[in-house]
């Protein structure tokens, strides 16, 4: 804990604020000092500790890949470029397994959302107390969020982006023609030229349902899931506080929930990745 | 929780991150990988058509050694009636020779016989006109009796 002071409340509210850089209401650019004043900075405000931690994170999967990459040989490969070509592989294979098109930018996209999404997973795994306490030694007195999934900014932004993506796909694969009749004339279909017409606002509304919920799933599932796990962290780092039984009992909690949450890290960096070919197959099939 | 401007700038994160990927990552990582695929499906096709080529290969030296023992059987076939064809040449050569030569032998002797003969007729003939001239006491024209003395000669 930051502070003996604090309440569990205000324990909680701390670990799930994010460190925000704004605009105060009085027209001041600063950081926010509390959770309502975050809120007061509405859309003009950016989260620091998630644009950090998840650049922080990239620019470490970019390091040690490129590195590899720059001296890769088709001949024996070392231990570390053995890793990194089994990664891009396994990546490669679940492309290829559900993506039957012709697109190079398939497989990198799917390579960098697993690889993103699992590292900004595995700061789930860093103790909850132990990066804010850091920051708070070092004299940095604000909220830190370590775990960059667990702001849905970040998942949003990759739902979105891969959302954009897909439409793109959509209409340059059938065409705006083609992509407009998936959306209008499935799955009520009829002969008769004014029952079609007529089927049309409703195929619409199944249709763009059926599409509007893939981004957000996709990112509300990451959220949800990380967001619930970080949660559970902190509840059981409240237990520390409380007493030596309970204490060590919640030390023991800690460490099965945080081997548990290894298998819930690669899953959903898994289920992003495969859930984002699948998106983008689909937008490349064009017999519906 | 709050939806702000962290969201545009993660998806220009993200463009960018994926574009590192794409160019600096995935693109060599994934040629290598490709080019060591080739590699060893080469290198398999390779030592296939290498089994291949030493099956035909043994194939085409059994076949070679079966010719050559063929023509090895046919060549001593040869040579051994060769032989035999020789060995009755000479055999003919030599009956030939040897008769050539008894026949050369023979003609000697008629020819060393005749002329014993014509100096034996000579000397018989002088004989007979000395012994007739030493009986009869005078001398024996001998050509007087040249036709007595030749039927003499040609009785010899």
């Amino acid at each position: 804990m930051a502070s003996g002071t604090l309440t569990s409340t205000e324990y909680i509210r701390h670990h799930l604020s994010n460190a925000t850089f704004g605009r105060h209401a009085d027209g001041s650019w600063g950081m926010a000092r509390s959770a309502e004043e975050a809120k007061e900075m509405g859309f003009m405000a950016v989260h620091v500790d998630s644009m950090f931690w998840s650049i922080f994170l990239a620019a470490v999967f970019l390091f040690f890949f490129t590195r590899v990459a720059k001296n890769i040989s088709a001949g024996v490969p070392g231990k570390m470029q053995n890793f990194v070509e089994w990664i891009v592989e396994f990546v490669d294979d679940s492309v290829q397994d559900s993506f039957t098109g012709k697109n190079k930018l398939v497989g990198p996209l799917a390579l960098t959302v697993f690889a993103w999404v699992l590292l900004m997973n595995a700061m789930d795994l860093v103790p909850v107390d132990l990066i804010p306490w850091l920051f708070d030694k070092a004299g940095i007195a604000s909220f830190q969020k370590v775990v960059p999934s667990t702001d849905p900014n970040v998942t949003f932004a990759m739902a979105l982006s891969i959302f954009a993506l897909v439409l793109f796909y959509s209409v340059k694969n059938k065409g705006f023609g083609g992509f407009a009749g998936e959306l209008t004339l499935h799955p009520f279909e009829a002969k008769n030229i004014f029952v079609k017409v007529l089927l049309i606002p409703i195929n619409f509304f199944l249709e763009f349902v059926s599409l509007i919920s893939k981004p957000i799933s996709l990112a509300l599932r990451l959220f949800g899931n990380m967001y619930a796990g970080e949660m559970i962290f902190i509840l059981i780092a409240l237990m520390l506080t409380a007493g030596p039984v309970i204490g060590v009992f919640g030390g023991g909690l800690q460490l099965i929930w945080a081997i548990f949450h290894i298998l819930i890290v690669i899953l959903q960096a898994f289920i992003f990745m495969t859930l984002t070919v699948v998106y983008l197959e689909m937008a490349h099939q064009t017999d519906h | 929780m709050n939806i702000n401007l962290t969201l545009l700038l993660e998806m220009i994160v993200f463009a960018i991150f994926v574009w590192f990927t794409m160019k600096f990552v995935w693109g060599p990582i994934v040629g290598v990988l490709d080019e060591r695929k080739a590699t060893i499906a080469d290198g398999l096709a390779a030592s296939e058509k290498g089994l291949k080529d030493q099956e035909m290969a043994k194939e085409l030296a059994k076949q070679k050694v079966k010719e050559a023992k063929l023509e090895a059987a046919e060549i001593i076939a040869q040579a051994k009636s060769r032989d035999t064809q020789m060995v009755e040449e000479a055999k003919g050569k030599a009956v030939e020779e040897a008769d050539r030569i008894i026949a050369g032998a023979q003609a000697e002797i008629d020819q060393e016989v005749n002329r014993a003969k014509d100096s034996l007729r000579t000397q018989v003939s002088e004989l007979a006109v000395a012994g007739a001239s030493k009986i009869l006491g005078k001398e024996v024209d001998a050509s007087a009796h040249k036709t007595a003395l030749k039927d003499l000669i040609a009785q010899i």
